[in-house]
């Protein structure tokens, strides 16, 4: 009995000494969906930032000869090596004149190993080194050692290079997996972007309405209600319409992330303003205003810091709206512009059932939107556990 | 109670104008396209026709004094021509309202007839398999993209073949009698209500499971479960006539959520509803349609928020709008 006490006495003061951050930063440890979707968002968010690295192509190499070519990688195995090496064969299509239907040949007269850190077309690591080395790529070919005689002559390689499509091809012969690694910057940083701004202005309206309550309480609050009332979908396709529907894919992106954010403030700076509300009333607060700190002061230094756990946590949950509202737009045509890759305006070919069918792999982006929504909730969920046990930044979901 | 619906139309009048405005502005004032570019290239139109058609319909005059003559049209119940379609907008408009309506609503029957039962069951076996399978459905349909999801079930549907591939009617569907046009719609409907309905399910499912979970840890439970009635009764008698009450806030929140989805879906599946026909109007920066179409969403929303507020006071007495 004795003894169990002293143990849980000993526990608890070495619980004790840990601040609520570092308690907080252990039960997330603990968290295995949400260390989970961390280190997924980790290799997402890597891909993006390295993408011209880690992508065979850039996003609009294209060969045309190649549309819609499947996935392909073959393996073989290499006498007294244990693991089997990857490669692919050149492939082309011809339609089938009865049903219309593509019919794909291989030149299986050499073979193109994939390699790690192969050539390919230039471009700049994380735009400063000049290298046009690539994290994978296609080798020197081997001839095949029994080659196999085909009724079709090949195109020569110059037409017709060969290409590596592990995720295979969209419709103007240009890698899935290339333009997924490109379509990663969009998607990724669009959500941190926007939840910024929102951060901004949810912070300083709610932080305001509720440290100064009464009637700049009550004009915000009514301010917060009409723009939550706005129909946000039809708001953004109004306000897209104003705009050229071709405009450079920068010039695209910076008016999403404006015009979701302006959307997407109100609900945000309503949770802000009832954390303001409670904490206004803390004695620290009060002890600020007898020392004679001003109230611009006040809110800054003194009651939006003791927000920000809650705020963040809030943010994180946010982000999969954005990233859902930019692929949503550019998916039918009024996001980001085609050259450029997006895994919404990926998505866009495959609104085409027969495309679906044919080819489901141009369904691809949507698995990887899907990938970054449920992470960014899961790790949201974890943090919420971890660091709000009360519950206060649990709201009417909307 | 009167007050407060009046308040709350109150709080709506300014904000369609500014939603209105700002619509307005941006496509006059930043975009300034020319409504008339479809006469011009047609070389039969005369310049004479041209400027009669600008005195018609106000394009020589100042933009703010268009905003304010469009404001007036309103008021007489006109909203505005669409010189693209040549046509009025509100036939065109009143068309699409209720295929977005029927999406929505069964959209909406389909979440909460999904999520109160699944609710309950989570929270009655809490912790136990069910209450894990069925909360990891529910943050499943938070988590897919309707559209992806719905491209999915697309998918699946061409390979196997059973339901209509997207739209709202059959080709042939003028010649069918009463009962298979009934049926046919339904066939086009079952799609998009799975879809919007699971990603709506989740949240109402988890705010159910909370309510349930806090109202079966209540004394007035655990006084019916010492009477000796049974599990059920105690259940879907006493403890859900309460845990139902907060869902009913959401009501409001959930059918505006409903209604700016289903703009996207409409989208995906090719619904003639009124988010298909706003991306129709945007890609065709046909102005009165965008103002249109913006306004009457605009107040969809807010009685779909009204609706919500009316249910809240009739069900709990507690609460008196006054």
């Amino acid at each position: 009995m004795s003894a169990a006490a002293t143990a849980r006495g000993q526990s608890i003061a070495g619980v004790q000494g840990l601040s609520p951050f570092r308690l907080g930063l252990r039960r997330l440890r603990r968290n295995r969906a949400a260390m989970a979707a961390a280190s997924i968002l980790v290799l997402l968010f890597t891909i993006a930032v390295f993408a011209d690295f880690i992508a065979p192509y850039t996003y609009d190499s294209e060969v045309r000869d190649t549309s819609y070519a499947p996935p392909q990688l073959r393996w073989s195995r290499v006498p007294g090596q244990w693991l089997p090496r990857p490669f692919v064969y050149r492939r082309w299509y011809d339609f089938d004149p009865e049903t219309n239907e593509r019919r794909w040949y291989e030149d299986r007269s050499r073979r193109y190993p994939v390699v790690l850190f192969a050539r390919g077309e230039e471009h700049r690591l994380l735009g400063v080194f000049r290298t046009d080395r690539h994290l994978v790529g296609l080798g020197a070919p081997i001839p095949e050692p029994v080659p196999l005689t085909t009724k079709i002559e090949a195109p020569d390689e110059e037409q017709l290079p060969p290409r590596l499509y592990f995720f295979g091809a969209d419709a103007r012969g240009r890698c899935i997996f290339s333009r997924l690694c490109y379509g990663a910057r969009i998607s990724m940083s669009i959500g941190l972007i926007g939840s910024a701004i929102t951060f901004l202005l949810g912070m300083l309206i709610g932080g305001v309405s509720g440290f100064y309550g009464g009637k700049v309480d009550l004009v915000i609050q009514r301010l917060c209600e009409m723009v939550m009332m706005i129909p946000g979908f039809y708001l953004m396709l109004a306000l897209r319409s104003a705009l050229p529907l071709h405009l450079p894919a920068t010039q695209v992106y910076l008016l999403l992330v404006v015009i979701m954010s302006f959307i997407g403030w109100a609900g945000f700076a309503r949770v802000v303003r009832g954390l303001v509300l409670s904490i206004r009333s803390r004695e620290y607060v009060l002890a600020a205003e007898a020392l004679g700190a001003s109230h611009p002061r006040i809110i800054l230094r003194h009651v939006l810091p003791n927000t920000l756990s809650y705020a963040i946590i809030s943010l994180t949950m946010a982000i999969p709206g954005y990233i859902l509202g930019e692929s949503g737009l550019s998916m039918i045509g009024l996001g980001i512009q085609d050259p450029e890759a997006s895994w919404g305006n990926m998505l866009s070919e495959a609104m085409a059932i027969q495309q679906i069918k044919d080819h489901p792999w141009v369904l691809l982006p949507g698995l990887f939107i899907f990938l970054a929504v449920v992470a960014f909730n899961m790790l949201g969920d974890g943090l919420r556990d971890a660091f709000d046990p009360q519950g206060l930044t649990r709201q009417v979901p909307t | 109670m009167l007050t407060h619906i009046l308040r709350r139309i109150l709080i709506a009048v300014p904000l369609l104008l500014a939603m209105s405005f700002v619509t307005f502005i941006f496509m006059t004032v930043v975009y300034r396209g020319d409504p008339l570019a479809q006469y011009r290239l047609d070389p039969t139109t005369s310049e004479e026709s041209l400027n009669r058609l600008k005195k018609q319909y106000h394009l020589d005059r100042p933009p703010i004094v268009r905003y304010f003559l469009w404001l007036g049209g309103i008021l007489r119940g006109d909203l505005g021509f669409s010189l693209h379609q040549k046509q009025h907008v509100w036939p065109i408009i009143r068309s699409r309202i209720g295929p977005t309506l029927l999406l929505s609503l069964s959209a909406m029957c389909c979440a909460w007839l999904l999520a109160v039962p699944l609710g309950i069951q989570c929270a009655v076996h809490q912790g136990k398999f069910r209450d894990r399978f069925f909360s990891f459905l529910a943050f499943l349909g938070m988590a897919v993209p309707s559209f992806f999801f719905a491209l999915l079930l697309l998918w699946g549907i061409s390979v196997v073949g059973v339901l209509p591939l997207g739209g709202y009617q059959s080709p042939q569907f003028d010649s069918f009698s009463f009962g298979r046009k009934v049926a046919d719609i339904a066939a086009h409907l079952i799609l998009p209500t799975l879809v919007l309905g699971f990603g709506a399910m989740g949240g109402l499912q988890r705010i159910m499971r909370g309510n349930m979970l806090e109202v079966l840890r209540s004394q007035y439970v655990t006084t019916a479960r010492a009477k000796g009635l049974s599990e059920t009764r105690v259940v879907y008698w006493h403890a859900l006539r309460t845990a139902i009450n907060p869902m009913i806030t959401i009501f409001g929140y959930e059918l505006s959520g409903l209604l700016s989805g289903a703009a996207l879906m409409e989208i995906v599946i090719n619904w003639p509803g009124l988010g298909n026909l706003m991306l129709a109007a945007v890609r065709a920066q046909d102005q009165p349609l965008v103002m249109g179409n913006m306004l009457i969403s605009g107040v969809l929303l807010i009685l779909g928020n009204l609706v919500a507020d009316i249910l809240l006071a009739l069900s709990d007495p507690r609460i008196s709008y006054s």
